[in-house]
């Protein structure tokens, strides 16, 4: 369905008094995610995980490479065309919190995309539209009136993921969606990702550096670092025989779950 | 000893009372007291409990991006912690932080005391931060989630370096934390705090082998890493409840799959006790053995 081959991108730093100097932050990346399966982006903070799928969603521009979308080349779509094929693939941050507008009451939030890709829809069929969503991320759709810090954590994070879903994308693109939340919480927020993909067959690019989390809900696993994909195919195979250094590092440095494997200094 | 619970349950609010940290915030009412060697912490003056912060008691704090000032050095703020501490002169404050900083695993020390704090990695302040909570030979150490802002290769040095000072120097740790892979790496004993109350106390292996309370089972039960086959995790229905809106008896009854009748009085600290493992709730016959390690 979407598939990226040789992306690269390259940033330039400095500016007016220091001399500029440029971070090839994500280097030949190739990958292609199908409906209703999850690809995993794994890696350290400035591994050029973000930077990755911003690219394949078109958020910004890659230097060299190749997008395709259902085998149509959508690299260099602009205006109409762009904002069309950015209704098929949305995004779920990670802070929910700073993605709401606190002056905005969040059906307005979750609305919006209802604005710029149906314009045609009552303020009436958008009520009904928000409702609907919000019920299938499992908020009570009497709170829609409410503004976000009327919400918990958890209930922000399910209006980030209803606000993406309200434009019925193929592809979410998640974004550490369950780093700033409690063990419990997120344990809420996984089993509804869950259920939203067996319901609409929904494909998800899930970007964590928790390889737990990975484990539980991803079907394959792009291992990056320094802009590089090092290694990648199914979560199992790459969990139970990692052919990569680093992945052998990253799945060293994960947390014991129980004090018996504590090693003595 | 590691003080466990979701946010909003009062755990750091706990560590930093102990510290008599958040007076200035506005917290007005503390009751019960604290004591450190016989001492109310309580009673003391801001002078006298100046010499116990840092001194006696020392804090690692979350997040090693803002607790360093970034338009000084970090040879300043360490020598200004120093010089609170330690009666020393200019030349042996400065080799006492190049020591404090090895004895970190930073090194060219000399060099980074010139540094300032934006040219430093988040692993690189955090060792910063406990070689300066480190500087006034503390017999005890509160860190509050002193990994979790970081990568997780960068987490498991930092809780090696902290496992190993701690050996080195015989220090006494508070680990406030909602992680319990921490825990398993490091506490030998566990508090679980549940809407400002606590709910279990016990050895690290008593609560990873046998949790009691029904809320400790329930959050074991969240991770990820126990869910074998892509199974649904167990989730715990609701929220903690506000400060305002704690109940008379069990304040975990609104979302306890086990609540009765039972649970509307109020529930003692140790309503169910077995030798030094303790658990606020009336239900426990026989703690649940949660399979907690996962072969992968």
């Amino acid at each position: 369905m979407l598939e990226v081959r040789g992306l690269s991108k390259t940033f330039q730093s400095g500016g007016f008094l220091r001399q500029g100097q440029s971070k090839k932050a994500v280097d030949d990346v190739n990958f292609h995610l199908q409906a209703g399966e999850t690809l995993a982006i794994v890696g350290e903070s400035g591994s050029g995980k973000s930077t990755t799928a911003r690219l394949a969603m078109r958020l910004i521009d890659s230097d060299a490479g190749q997008i395709s979308w259902q085998g149509n080349d959508v690299t260099h779509l602009q205006g109409r065309s762009l904002r069309l094929q950015r209704n098929q693939i949305q995004m779920v941050f990670q802070d929910p919190f700073a993605s709401l507008n606190p002056r905005m009451r969040i059906w307005e939030s979750v609305a919006e995309g209802l604005r710029v890709h149906r314009p045609s829809m009552s303020k009436q069929q958008r009520r009904d539209a928000v409702a609907d969503v919000l019920q299938q991320c499992g908020l009570n759709a009497s709170t829609m009136q409410r503004y976000p810090h009327q919400f918990s954590g958890g209930q922000r994070q399910r209006i980030g993921i209803a606000r993406a879903l309200i434009v019925e994308p193929k592809v979410l693109v998640l974004d550490e969606p369950v780093s700033a939340l409690d063990v419990s919480v997120q344990a809420q927020i996984l089993n509804l990702l869950n259920e939203l993909q067996k319901a609409s067959n929904l494909a998800y690019l899930f970007i964590s550096h928790d390889l737990s989390v990975i484990q539980h809900i991803a079907d394959r696993v792009l291992v990056m670092f320094d802009g590089k994909v090092v290694e990648q195919g199914a979560v199992a195979d790459v969990f139970a025989k990692p052919q990569h250094d680093y992945t052998r590092e990253l799945l060293a440095a994960r947390p014991i779950t129980h004090p018996s494997e504590r090693i003595s200094l | 000893m590691g003080l466990v619970g979701e946010s909003g349950c009062g755990k750091t609010l706990t560590a930093q009372s102990i510290l008599r940290l958040g007076e200035h915030q506005g917290i007005i009412k503390t009751s019960g007291d604290i004591q450190l060697h016989g001492k109310s912490l309580f009673a003391m003056s801001e002078k006298q409990l100046r010499k116990v912060r840092g001194g006696q008691i020392a804090m690692i704090f979350q997040e090693p991006m803002t607790a360093l000032n970034p338009v000084f050095s970090i040879g300043s703020q360490m020598l200004e912690v120093i010089d609170l501490h330690l009666d020393l002169n200019h030349n042996d404050a400065k080799l006492h932080a190049i020591q404090l900083l090895e004895d970190v695993g930073l090194q060219d020390a000399e060099h980074l005391l010139q540094q300032y704090p934006d040219a430093l990695s988040g692993g690189m302040r955090q060792r910063v931060l406990i070689a300066m909570a480190m500087s006034g030979n503390p017999e005890y150490i509160i860190a509050d989630e002193p990994t979790t802002a970081l990568d997780v290769s960068v987490q498991k040095r930092i809780i090696a370096l902290l496992r190993k000072l701690q050996q080195d120097k015989g220090l006494g740790m508070l680990l406030v934390t909602h992680d319990f892979g921490l825990v398993a790496e490091m506490c030998d004993d566990v508090v679980v705090m549940y809407a400002g109350e606590v709910v279990e106390s016990g050895a690290v292996m008593d609560i990873f082998d046998h949790p009691a309370h029904p809320y400790t089972q329930a959050l074991m039960g969240c991770r990820p890493e126990v869910a074998k086959g892509g199974r649904a995790l167990t989730v715990i229905e609701g929220q903690v409840p506000a400060p305002g809106e704690w109940s008379q008896g069990c304040r975990f009854a609104k979302r306890c799959p086990y609540a009765d009748l039972d649970c509307q009085q109020p529930v003692a600290a140790n309503a169910w006790q077995d030798d030094k493992h303790t658990a606020r709730c009336v239900h426990v016959q026989k703690p649940a053995n949660i399979e907690a390690k996962t072969p992968c």
